[in-house]
Protein backbone atom coordinates (compact mmCIF):
# COMPACT_ATOMS: atom_id res chain seq x y z
CA UNK A 1 0.00 0.00 0.00
CA UNK A 2 2.64 2.46 0.98
CA UNK A 3 4.77 1.59 -2.23
CA UNK A 4 1.45 2.69 -4.19
CA UNK A 5 1.30 5.42 -2.82
CA UNK A 6 4.74 6.45 -3.13
CA UNK A 7 4.37 5.93 -6.54
CA UNK A 8 1.25 7.70 -7.06
CA UNK A 9 3.52 10.63 -5.05
CA UNK A 10 6.22 10.40 -7.86
CA UNK A 11 3.73 10.47 -10.54
CA UNK A 12 1.93 13.45 -9.34
CA UNK A 13 5.67 15.21 -8.41
CA UNK A 14 6.44 14.53 -12.24
CA UNK A 15 3.02 15.78 -12.98
CA UNK A 16 3.11 19.10 -11.28
CA UNK A 17 6.66 19.49 -12.64
CA UNK A 18 5.86 18.82 -16.36
CA UNK A 19 2.95 21.74 -15.25
CA UNK A 20 5.49 24.25 -14.08
CA UNK A 21 7.86 23.94 -16.67
CA UNK A 22 4.70 24.28 -19.32
CA UNK A 23 4.30 27.43 -17.04
CA UNK A 24 7.85 28.57 -17.44
CA UNK A 25 8.08 27.89 -21.17
CA UNK A 26 4.40 30.14 -21.64
CA UNK A 27 5.64 33.14 -19.74
CA UNK A 28 8.89 33.43 -21.27
CA UNK A 29 7.98 32.98 -24.92
CA UNK A 30 4.63 33.66 -25.54
CA UNK A 31 3.40 36.03 -23.10
CA UNK A 32 4.78 39.64 -24.07
CA UNK A 33 7.88 38.91 -26.29
CA UNK A 34 10.12 42.25 -26.12
CA UNK A 35 12.04 41.99 -28.85
CA UNK A 36 14.06 44.91 -28.64
CA UNK A 37 15.29 44.09 -25.43
CA UNK A 38 15.94 40.63 -26.23
CA UNK A 39 17.59 41.16 -29.34
CA UNK A 40 21.38 41.61 -27.65
CA UNK A 41 20.88 39.54 -25.06
CA UNK A 42 19.97 36.84 -27.49
CA UNK A 43 22.85 37.48 -29.88
CA UNK A 44 25.17 36.87 -26.68
CA UNK A 45 23.68 33.88 -25.60
CA UNK A 46 23.80 32.42 -29.26
CA UNK A 47 27.56 32.87 -29.10
CA UNK A 48 27.36 31.19 -25.75
CA UNK A 49 25.58 28.13 -26.64
CA UNK A 50 26.43 28.25 -30.32
CA UNK A 51 29.64 29.49 -31.02
CA UNK A 52 31.37 28.20 -28.35
CA UNK A 53 29.62 24.18 -29.53
CA UNK A 54 31.34 24.69 -32.78
CA UNK A 55 34.60 22.84 -32.17
CA UNK A 56 32.94 19.89 -30.58
CA UNK A 57 30.09 19.29 -33.22
CA UNK A 58 32.98 19.54 -36.33
CA UNK A 59 35.20 17.32 -34.81
CA UNK A 60 32.49 14.78 -33.76
CA UNK A 61 30.79 15.56 -37.41
CA UNK A 62 34.01 14.74 -39.15
CA UNK A 63 34.86 11.40 -36.92
CA UNK A 64 32.03 9.70 -37.21
CA UNK A 65 31.51 10.78 -41.27
CA UNK A 66 35.05 9.22 -41.34
CA UNK A 67 34.51 5.84 -39.33
CA UNK A 68 30.93 6.14 -41.68
CA UNK A 69 32.87 6.06 -44.95
CA UNK A 70 35.08 3.24 -43.27
CA UNK A 71 32.26 1.13 -42.41
CA UNK A 72 29.93 1.69 -45.25
CA UNK A 73 33.06 0.73 -47.40
CA UNK A 74 34.20 -2.81 -45.97
CA UNK A 75 30.46 -3.83 -46.22
CA UNK A 76 29.77 -2.73 -49.26
CA UNK A 77 32.58 -3.83 -51.28
CA UNK A 78 31.46 -7.49 -50.33
CA UNK A 79 28.81 -6.99 -52.90
CA UNK A 80 30.57 -5.03 -55.44
CA UNK A 81 28.71 -2.09 -55.03
CA UNK A 82 31.31 0.29 -52.78
CA UNK A 83 30.15 3.20 -55.05
CA UNK A 84 27.37 3.62 -53.01
CA UNK A 85 29.22 4.39 -49.73
CA UNK A 86 28.53 7.95 -50.39
CA UNK A 87 24.69 7.58 -50.42
CA UNK A 88 24.88 5.62 -47.07
CA UNK A 89 27.15 8.32 -45.85
CA UNK A 90 25.10 10.93 -46.53
CA UNK A 91 21.45 9.12 -46.00
CA UNK A 92 22.39 7.66 -42.20
CA UNK A 93 24.05 11.42 -41.29
CA UNK A 94 20.90 13.78 -42.59
CA UNK A 95 18.28 11.77 -41.70
CA UNK A 96 19.80 10.32 -38.28
CA UNK A 97 23.01 10.59 -36.81
CA UNK A 98 22.99 14.61 -37.35
CA UNK A 99 20.50 15.52 -34.91
CA UNK A 100 20.54 12.86 -32.54
CA UNK A 101 24.38 13.26 -32.10
CA UNK A 102 23.94 16.61 -32.45
CA UNK A 103 21.45 16.47 -29.89
CA UNK A 104 23.54 14.38 -27.41
CA UNK A 105 26.41 16.27 -27.69
CA UNK A 106 24.49 19.35 -27.49
CA UNK A 107 22.88 18.21 -24.16
CA UNK A 108 25.91 17.76 -22.57
CA UNK A 109 28.21 20.44 -24.31
CA UNK A 110 25.40 23.71 -23.96
CA UNK A 111 22.80 21.94 -21.73
CA UNK A 112 24.36 21.15 -18.91
CA UNK A 113 26.02 24.51 -18.86
CA UNK A 114 22.63 26.83 -19.03
CA UNK A 115 21.21 24.54 -15.94
CA UNK A 116 24.52 24.91 -13.89
CA UNK A 117 24.55 28.70 -15.06
CA UNK A 118 20.74 29.46 -14.29
CA UNK A 119 20.42 27.18 -11.23
CA UNK A 120 23.72 29.28 -9.70
CA UNK A 121 21.41 32.59 -10.27
CA UNK A 122 19.28 30.83 -8.39
CA UNK A 123 21.15 29.88 -5.41
CA UNK A 124 23.03 33.51 -5.14
CA UNK A 125 19.74 34.73 -5.32
CA UNK A 126 20.37 36.73 -8.98
CA UNK A 127 17.03 35.83 -9.90
CA UNK A 128 15.18 37.08 -6.57
CA UNK A 129 17.06 40.25 -7.08
CA UNK A 130 15.94 40.59 -10.60
CA UNK A 131 12.40 40.22 -9.78
CA UNK A 132 12.88 42.86 -7.01
CA UNK A 133 14.13 45.41 -9.15
CA UNK A 134 10.92 44.85 -11.43
CA UNK A 135 12.63 42.86 -14.25
CA UNK A 136 11.45 39.62 -15.29
CA UNK A 137 14.07 36.91 -15.14
CA UNK A 138 11.82 34.40 -17.78
CA UNK A 139 12.03 37.05 -20.25
CA UNK A 140 15.47 38.43 -18.99
CA UNK A 141 17.33 35.53 -18.56
CA UNK A 142 15.66 32.35 -19.52
CA UNK A 143 13.54 33.50 -23.14
CA UNK A 144 17.08 34.36 -24.74
CA UNK A 145 18.88 31.11 -23.08
CA UNK A 146 15.69 28.85 -25.03
CA UNK A 147 15.63 30.78 -28.30
CA UNK A 148 19.05 30.72 -28.44
CA UNK A 149 19.35 26.75 -28.25
CA UNK A 150 16.24 26.53 -30.70
CA UNK A 151 18.10 28.67 -33.22
CA UNK A 152 21.32 26.88 -33.09
CA UNK A 153 20.93 23.35 -32.54
CA UNK A 154 19.68 22.97 -36.06
CA UNK A 155 22.31 25.42 -37.49
CA UNK A 156 24.81 22.79 -35.65
CA UNK A 157 23.29 19.67 -36.99
CA UNK A 158 23.81 20.81 -40.72
CA UNK A 159 26.91 21.69 -39.95
CA UNK A 160 27.67 18.48 -38.44
CA UNK A 161 25.69 16.59 -41.49
CA UNK A 162 28.44 18.44 -44.10
CA UNK A 163 31.29 18.13 -42.07
CA UNK A 164 30.22 14.14 -41.62
CA UNK A 165 29.90 13.94 -45.53
CA UNK A 166 33.24 15.47 -46.10
CA UNK A 167 34.90 12.88 -44.03
CA UNK A 168 33.12 10.34 -45.41
CA UNK A 169 34.09 12.04 -48.87
CA UNK A 170 38.39 11.99 -47.69
CA UNK A 171 37.97 8.41 -46.54
CA UNK A 172 35.90 7.16 -49.09
CA UNK A 173 38.14 9.56 -51.96
CA UNK A 174 41.14 9.52 -50.66
CA UNK A 175 41.88 6.60 -49.09
CA UNK A 176 39.68 3.92 -50.55
CA UNK A 177 40.30 5.23 -54.02
CA UNK A 178 36.60 5.74 -55.01
CA UNK A 179 35.75 7.09 -57.96
CA UNK A 180 34.78 10.85 -56.66
CA UNK A 181 32.49 11.65 -60.05
CA UNK A 182 30.24 8.27 -58.75
CA UNK A 183 30.35 8.95 -54.77
CA UNK A 184 28.87 12.48 -55.36
CA UNK A 185 26.57 11.39 -58.06
CA UNK A 186 25.64 8.68 -56.06
CA UNK A 187 25.12 10.88 -53.00
CA UNK A 188 22.64 13.68 -54.66
CA UNK A 189 20.43 10.95 -56.62
CA UNK A 190 19.84 8.96 -53.57
CA UNK A 191 19.25 11.99 -51.07
CA UNK A 192 15.62 13.73 -51.77
CA UNK A 193 15.79 17.10 -50.40
CA UNK A 194 11.98 17.01 -49.37
CA UNK A 195 12.26 13.38 -47.97
CA UNK A 196 15.69 13.51 -46.23
CA UNK A 197 16.95 16.44 -45.49
CA UNK A 198 13.50 18.29 -44.16
CA UNK A 199 12.83 15.86 -42.34
CA UNK A 200 16.36 15.85 -40.58
CA UNK A 201 15.85 19.26 -40.12
CA UNK A 202 12.76 19.40 -38.01
CA UNK A 203 14.12 16.31 -36.24
CA UNK A 204 17.07 18.76 -35.03
CA UNK A 205 14.53 21.50 -34.78
CA UNK A 206 11.90 19.67 -32.51
CA UNK A 207 14.93 18.21 -30.64
CA UNK A 208 16.39 22.09 -30.17
CA UNK A 209 13.01 22.65 -28.66
CA UNK A 210 13.24 19.96 -25.99
CA UNK A 211 16.58 19.23 -24.83
CA UNK A 212 16.52 23.75 -24.52
CA UNK A 213 13.60 23.11 -22.63
CA UNK A 214 14.33 20.63 -20.59
CA UNK A 215 17.99 22.09 -19.73
CA UNK A 216 16.28 25.91 -18.63
CA UNK A 217 13.90 24.15 -16.81
CA UNK A 218 15.91 22.22 -14.86
CA UNK A 219 17.46 25.18 -13.97
CA UNK A 220 14.98 27.18 -12.60
CA UNK A 221 13.27 24.64 -10.85
CA UNK A 222 16.48 23.46 -9.22
CA UNK A 223 16.75 23.36 -5.66
CA UNK A 224 19.24 26.41 -4.72
CA UNK A 225 21.71 24.50 -3.03
CA UNK A 226 25.21 22.79 -4.71
CA UNK A 227 23.55 19.15 -4.51
CA UNK A 228 20.72 20.61 -5.82
CA UNK A 229 22.96 22.26 -9.04
CA UNK A 230 24.67 19.20 -9.65
CA UNK A 231 21.47 16.73 -9.45
CA UNK A 232 19.82 19.45 -11.93
CA UNK A 233 22.74 19.40 -14.18
CA UNK A 234 22.78 15.42 -14.36
CA UNK A 235 19.20 15.49 -14.95
CA UNK A 236 19.35 17.46 -17.67
CA UNK A 237 22.17 15.36 -19.90
CA UNK A 238 20.10 12.19 -18.61
CA UNK A 239 16.37 13.59 -19.35
CA UNK A 240 17.50 15.20 -22.69
CA UNK A 241 19.18 12.35 -24.11
CA UNK A 242 16.45 9.71 -23.35
CA UNK A 243 14.22 12.20 -24.35
CA UNK A 244 16.27 12.79 -27.95
CA UNK A 245 16.87 9.17 -28.34
CA UNK A 246 12.35 7.90 -27.82
CA UNK A 247 11.52 10.85 -29.79
CA UNK A 248 13.79 9.95 -32.59
CA UNK A 249 12.44 7.15 -32.69
CA UNK A 250 8.92 8.03 -32.82
CA UNK A 251 9.66 10.31 -35.19
CA UNK A 252 11.26 7.93 -37.34
CA UNK A 253 8.07 6.21 -36.84
CA UNK A 254 6.43 8.80 -38.18
CA UNK A 255 8.40 10.06 -41.20
CA UNK A 256 9.85 6.78 -42.66
CA UNK A 257 8.16 4.40 -41.19
CA UNK A 258 4.65 3.00 -43.30
CA UNK A 259 2.56 3.30 -40.04
CA UNK B 1 1.37 64.47 14.71
CA UNK B 2 0.23 60.95 14.89
CA UNK B 3 3.13 58.81 12.77
CA UNK B 4 0.60 56.41 11.40
CA UNK B 5 -1.23 59.10 9.76
CA UNK B 6 -0.09 58.17 6.86
CA UNK B 7 0.85 54.60 6.00
CA UNK B 8 2.55 53.31 3.01
CA UNK B 9 2.40 49.37 3.47
CA UNK B 10 -1.07 48.45 5.62
CA UNK B 11 -0.27 44.44 6.56
CA UNK B 12 -3.15 42.97 7.71
CA UNK B 13 -4.20 39.63 9.42
CA UNK B 14 -1.24 38.18 7.45
CA UNK B 15 -0.49 34.11 8.04
CA UNK B 16 2.13 32.29 6.08
CA UNK B 17 3.64 29.07 7.02
CA UNK B 18 6.55 26.86 5.92
CA UNK B 19 5.36 23.16 5.89
CA UNK B 20 3.58 22.79 9.48
CA UNK B 21 5.66 25.41 10.35
CA UNK B 22 3.89 28.91 11.21
CA UNK B 23 5.77 31.67 10.66
CA UNK B 24 2.99 34.41 10.96
CA UNK B 25 -0.04 34.11 12.19
CA UNK B 26 -2.45 36.63 12.17
CA UNK B 27 -0.02 39.65 11.61
CA UNK B 28 -0.65 43.32 11.65
CA UNK B 29 1.77 45.89 10.29
CA UNK B 30 1.69 49.19 9.73
CA UNK B 31 4.63 51.22 7.79
CA UNK B 32 4.36 54.56 8.21
CA UNK B 33 4.98 56.60 4.93
CA UNK B 34 8.74 58.72 4.73
CA UNK B 35 9.77 57.00 7.89
CA UNK B 36 12.27 54.18 9.17
CA UNK B 37 10.83 51.22 10.39
CA UNK B 38 12.56 48.10 11.56
CA UNK B 39 12.05 44.72 11.77
CA UNK B 40 13.76 43.53 14.57
CA UNK B 41 13.57 39.86 16.27
CA UNK B 42 15.84 36.51 16.58
CA UNK B 43 17.30 34.86 13.69
CA UNK B 44 14.86 32.61 11.47
CA UNK B 45 11.67 34.14 12.71
CA UNK B 46 10.90 35.32 9.60
CA UNK B 47 12.03 38.63 9.55
CA UNK B 48 13.47 38.05 5.05
CA UNK B 49 9.95 36.11 4.49
CA UNK B 50 8.35 39.42 5.89
CA UNK B 51 10.22 41.52 3.48
CA UNK B 52 9.55 38.74 0.17
CA UNK B 53 6.33 38.69 1.33
CA UNK B 54 5.76 42.89 0.60
CA UNK B 55 7.54 42.66 -2.54
CA UNK B 56 5.27 39.63 -3.35
CA UNK B 57 7.87 36.99 -3.72
CA UNK B 58 5.88 34.86 -1.49
CA UNK B 59 2.18 34.38 -1.15
CA UNK B 60 0.76 34.61 2.46
CA UNK B 61 -1.91 31.79 3.27
CA UNK B 62 -4.18 34.86 4.38
CA UNK B 63 -4.16 38.58 4.97
CA UNK B 64 -3.63 41.46 2.62
CA UNK B 65 -0.58 43.55 2.27
CA UNK B 66 -1.58 47.08 1.17
CA UNK B 67 0.72 49.20 -0.63
CA UNK B 68 -0.84 52.15 -1.17
CA UNK B 69 -4.33 50.22 -1.20
CA UNK B 70 -2.77 47.86 -4.15
CA UNK B 71 -3.10 44.16 -2.75
CA UNK B 72 0.10 42.33 -3.28
CA UNK B 73 -1.32 38.69 -2.86
CA UNK B 74 -4.03 39.78 -5.56
CA UNK B 75 -1.59 41.85 -8.39
CA UNK B 76 -1.51 40.56 -11.72
CA UNK B 77 2.37 39.07 -12.82
CA UNK B 78 2.66 42.28 -15.01
CA UNK B 79 1.26 44.61 -11.91
CA UNK B 80 3.31 43.16 -9.50
CA UNK B 81 6.85 43.56 -11.32
CA UNK B 82 4.85 47.48 -11.99
CA UNK B 83 4.80 47.93 -8.02
CA UNK B 84 8.48 46.57 -7.50
CA UNK B 85 9.39 49.30 -9.48
CA UNK B 86 8.72 51.47 -6.76
CA UNK B 87 10.55 49.36 -4.18
CA UNK B 88 14.57 48.73 -3.63
CA UNK B 89 15.40 45.46 -2.17
CA UNK B 90 18.86 44.83 -0.59
CA UNK B 91 19.02 41.44 -0.33
CA UNK B 92 21.02 39.54 2.72
CA UNK B 93 23.64 37.96 0.42
CA UNK B 94 23.82 41.01 -1.66
CA UNK B 95 22.84 39.10 -4.74
CA UNK B 96 24.78 41.04 -7.44
CA UNK B 97 24.75 39.84 -10.68
CA UNK B 98 27.87 38.33 -11.27
CA UNK B 99 28.52 38.73 -14.96
CA UNK B 100 28.41 42.65 -14.63
CA UNK B 101 31.04 45.13 -12.74
CA UNK B 102 29.87 46.92 -10.19
CA UNK B 103 28.99 50.00 -11.74
CA UNK B 104 26.94 47.59 -14.74
CA UNK B 105 25.12 46.30 -11.39
CA UNK B 106 24.73 49.74 -9.98
CA UNK B 107 23.58 50.97 -13.72
CA UNK B 108 20.96 48.21 -14.48
CA UNK B 109 17.86 49.12 -12.95
CA UNK B 110 18.40 52.39 -14.47
CA UNK B 111 18.74 51.09 -17.86
CA UNK B 112 15.98 49.15 -17.75
CA UNK B 113 13.59 51.36 -16.37
CA UNK B 114 14.64 54.61 -17.72
CA UNK B 115 15.64 55.62 -21.12
CA UNK B 116 18.31 58.19 -19.60
CA UNK B 117 21.30 59.23 -21.66
CA UNK B 118 24.56 57.58 -21.09
CA UNK B 119 26.47 60.25 -19.96
CA UNK B 120 23.47 60.87 -16.75
CA UNK B 121 23.73 57.14 -15.99
CA UNK B 122 27.30 57.81 -15.33
CA UNK B 123 26.92 60.41 -12.99
CA UNK B 124 24.15 59.07 -11.14
CA UNK B 125 25.57 55.83 -10.66
CA UNK B 126 29.18 57.22 -9.73
CA UNK B 127 27.28 59.45 -6.92
CA UNK B 128 25.26 56.47 -5.58
CA UNK B 129 28.81 54.49 -5.67
CA UNK B 130 30.24 57.80 -3.70
CA UNK B 131 27.96 57.65 -1.15
CA UNK B 132 28.93 54.22 -0.23
CA UNK B 133 32.61 55.28 -0.86
CA UNK B 134 33.01 53.05 -3.35
CA UNK B 135 33.17 55.04 -5.96
CA UNK B 136 37.14 53.67 -7.05
CA UNK B 137 36.02 50.37 -7.24
CA UNK B 138 33.68 50.75 -10.12
CA UNK B 139 35.46 48.50 -12.73
CA UNK B 140 35.95 45.82 -10.68
CA UNK B 141 33.68 42.75 -11.01
CA UNK B 142 31.46 41.15 -7.96
CA UNK B 143 33.92 38.07 -7.80
CA UNK B 144 37.09 41.07 -6.66
CA UNK B 145 35.02 42.19 -3.72
CA UNK B 146 34.83 41.72 0.04
CA UNK B 147 31.48 40.51 1.36
CA UNK B 148 30.77 43.88 3.16
CA UNK B 149 32.23 46.13 -0.08
CA UNK B 150 29.55 43.60 -2.35
CA UNK B 151 26.64 44.59 0.40
CA UNK B 152 27.60 48.06 -0.20
CA UNK B 153 27.05 47.93 -4.03
CA UNK B 154 24.09 46.04 -3.23
CA UNK B 155 22.84 49.00 -1.55
CA UNK B 156 23.59 51.41 -3.96
CA UNK B 157 21.88 49.04 -6.40
CA UNK B 158 18.76 49.35 -4.25
CA UNK B 159 18.83 53.18 -3.79
CA UNK B 160 19.48 53.93 -7.83
CA UNK B 161 16.19 54.31 -8.97
CA UNK B 162 15.44 56.56 -5.80
CA UNK B 163 12.36 54.48 -4.82
CA UNK B 164 9.91 55.55 -2.65
CA UNK B 165 10.13 51.92 -0.61
CA UNK B 166 13.91 50.59 0.56
CA UNK B 167 14.04 47.44 2.22
CA UNK B 168 16.87 46.47 3.64
CA UNK B 169 17.71 43.19 4.95
CA UNK B 170 20.83 43.38 7.54
CA UNK B 171 22.37 45.91 5.93
CA UNK B 172 24.90 46.32 8.80
CA UNK B 173 25.98 42.59 9.21
CA UNK B 174 29.88 42.57 8.07
CA UNK B 175 30.69 46.38 7.86
CA UNK B 176 33.49 47.70 9.91
CA UNK B 177 32.38 50.44 12.86
CA UNK B 178 33.54 53.27 10.43
CA UNK B 179 31.65 51.75 7.47
CA UNK B 180 28.77 51.20 9.54
CA UNK B 181 28.44 54.35 10.35
CA UNK B 182 28.53 55.53 7.06
CA UNK B 183 25.51 53.57 6.56
CA UNK B 184 23.50 54.25 9.33
CA UNK B 185 24.30 58.08 8.06
CA UNK B 186 23.12 57.23 4.46
CA UNK B 187 20.04 55.88 5.22
CA UNK B 188 18.92 58.64 7.40
CA UNK B 189 20.10 60.94 5.09
CA UNK B 190 18.28 59.12 2.09
CA UNK B 191 15.32 58.80 4.24
CA UNK B 192 15.49 63.01 5.23
CA UNK B 193 16.42 64.39 2.45
CA UNK B 194 14.50 62.19 -0.50
CA UNK B 195 11.66 60.78 1.45
CA UNK B 196 12.34 57.39 1.05
CA UNK B 197 10.00 55.18 3.06
CA UNK B 198 12.42 52.14 4.78
CA UNK B 199 12.26 49.16 6.15
CA UNK B 200 15.50 47.84 8.10
CA UNK B 201 16.02 44.36 9.07
CA UNK B 202 18.28 44.15 11.80
CA UNK B 203 20.50 42.66 14.88
CA UNK B 204 22.58 45.69 15.42
CA UNK B 205 20.52 46.83 18.45
CA UNK B 206 21.90 50.09 19.28
CA UNK B 207 22.07 51.34 15.75
CA UNK B 208 18.49 50.07 14.74
CA UNK B 209 17.53 51.77 17.72
CA UNK B 210 19.64 55.23 16.89
CA UNK B 211 17.82 55.61 13.20
CA UNK B 212 14.43 54.11 13.33
CA UNK B 213 11.22 55.69 13.55
CA UNK B 214 9.30 52.87 15.01
CA UNK B 215 10.10 49.34 15.69
CA UNK B 216 8.37 46.28 15.21
CA UNK B 217 10.03 42.73 17.41
CA UNK B 218 9.21 39.67 15.69
CA UNK B 219 8.94 36.19 17.97
CA UNK B 220 7.01 33.29 17.88
CA UNK B 221 4.72 34.00 14.56
CA UNK B 222 3.56 37.16 15.89
CA UNK B 223 4.60 40.81 16.85
CA UNK B 224 5.82 40.61 20.40
CA UNK B 225 5.87 44.22 20.90
CA UNK B 226 6.01 47.87 18.52
CA UNK B 227 6.83 51.03 19.40
CA UNK B 228 9.13 54.06 18.80
CA UNK B 229 12.49 53.38 20.53
CA UNK B 230 11.99 55.23 23.48
CA UNK B 231 8.58 53.47 23.85
CA UNK B 232 10.25 49.97 23.35
CA UNK B 233 12.80 50.66 26.04
CA UNK B 234 10.43 51.34 28.65
CA UNK B 235 8.74 48.20 27.66
CA UNK B 236 8.42 45.55 30.80
CA UNK B 237 7.59 42.07 29.32
CA UNK B 238 10.92 40.02 29.74
CA UNK B 239 10.79 38.70 26.02
CA UNK B 240 11.67 42.10 24.99
CA UNK B 241 13.81 43.13 27.55
CA UNK B 242 15.40 40.04 27.05
CA UNK B 243 15.98 40.86 23.25
CA UNK B 244 16.73 44.07 23.77
CA UNK B 245 19.87 43.76 25.77
CA UNK B 246 20.65 40.37 24.24
CA UNK B 247 20.44 38.02 27.46
CA UNK B 248 21.12 34.65 25.71
CA UNK B 249 18.13 33.21 28.43
CA UNK B 250 14.83 33.89 28.97
CA UNK B 251 11.30 34.12 26.89
CA UNK B 252 12.81 33.91 23.75
CA UNK B 253 13.84 30.50 22.51
CA UNK B 254 17.80 31.23 20.78
CA UNK B 255 16.91 27.52 19.51
CA UNK B 256 14.83 26.16 16.56
CA UNK B 257 12.20 24.09 17.83
CA UNK B 258 13.67 20.63 18.75
CA UNK B 259 12.94 17.86 20.96
CA UNK B 260 14.36 17.02 24.08
CA UNK B 261 18.43 17.51 24.09
CA UNK B 262 19.45 14.85 26.10
CA UNK B 263 16.87 12.47 24.35
CA UNK B 264 18.34 13.79 21.09
CA UNK B 265 22.26 12.92 22.41
CA UNK B 266 21.26 9.78 23.77
CA UNK B 267 19.51 8.41 20.95
CA UNK B 268 22.53 7.48 18.94
CA UNK B 269 23.90 5.27 21.24
CA UNK B 270 27.36 5.14 22.90
N1 LIG C 1 12.93 28.15 1.17
C1 LIG C 1 12.56 27.77 2.40
N2 LIG C 1 11.97 26.59 2.59
C2 LIG C 1 11.57 26.20 3.82
N3 LIG C 1 11.72 26.92 4.93
C3 LIG C 1 12.31 28.11 4.81
C4 LIG C 1 12.76 28.61 3.55
N4 LIG C 1 13.30 29.82 3.73
C5 LIG C 1 13.19 30.08 5.03
N5 LIG C 1 12.59 29.06 5.70
C6 LIG C 1 12.29 29.00 7.13
O1 LIG C 1 11.56 30.16 7.44
C7 LIG C 1 12.01 30.71 8.67
C8 LIG C 1 12.19 32.19 8.51
O2 LIG C 1 13.26 32.45 7.62
P1 LIG C 1 13.80 33.90 7.39
O3 LIG C 1 14.88 33.79 6.35
O4 LIG C 1 12.67 34.80 7.11
O5 LIG C 1 14.45 34.23 8.81
P2 LIG C 1 15.09 35.59 9.29
O6 LIG C 1 14.21 36.12 10.35
O7 LIG C 1 15.39 36.47 8.14
O8 LIG C 1 16.43 35.07 9.94
P3 LIG C 1 17.90 35.72 9.91
O9 LIG C 1 17.89 36.81 10.89
O10 LIG C 1 18.77 34.59 10.36
O11 LIG C 1 18.17 36.15 8.52
C9 LIG C 1 13.33 30.01 9.02
O12 LIG C 1 13.15 29.40 10.26
C10 LIG C 1 13.55 29.00 7.94
O13 LIG C 1 13.74 27.73 8.53
MG1 LIG D 1 17.06 37.01 7.13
Amino acid sequence: MDRLALLGRAGLDKLAAFGRSSMILFQSLIAKPQPVMMFPLLIQQIYFVGVLSLVIIVVSGLFIGMVLGLQGYTILVDYGSEQAVGQMVALSLVRELAPVVTALLFAGRAGSALTAEIGLMKATEQLSSLEMIGVDPLRRIIAPRFWAGFICLPILAAIFAIVGIYGGAIVSIDWLGIYDGSFWANMQNSVDFGEDVVNGLIKAIVFGFVVTWIAVFQGYDCIPTSEGISQATTKTVVYSSLAVLSLDFILTAVMFGEL
Amino acid sequence: MNLFDDVIIDIQKLSFSRGERPIYSDVDIKIPRGKITAIMGPSGTGKTTLLRLIGGQLRPESGSILIDDQNVPELSRGDLFKIRERMGMLFQSGALFTDMSVFENVAFPLRVHTDLPEDMIRDIVLMKLQAVGLRGANTLMPSELSGGMARRVALARAISLDPDIVMYDEPFTGQDPIAMGVLVNLIRHLNQSLGHTSIIVSHDIQETLGIADYIYLIADASVIAHGTPEELKQVDSPQVRQFMHGLPDGPVPFHFPAGDYSDDLLQGGL
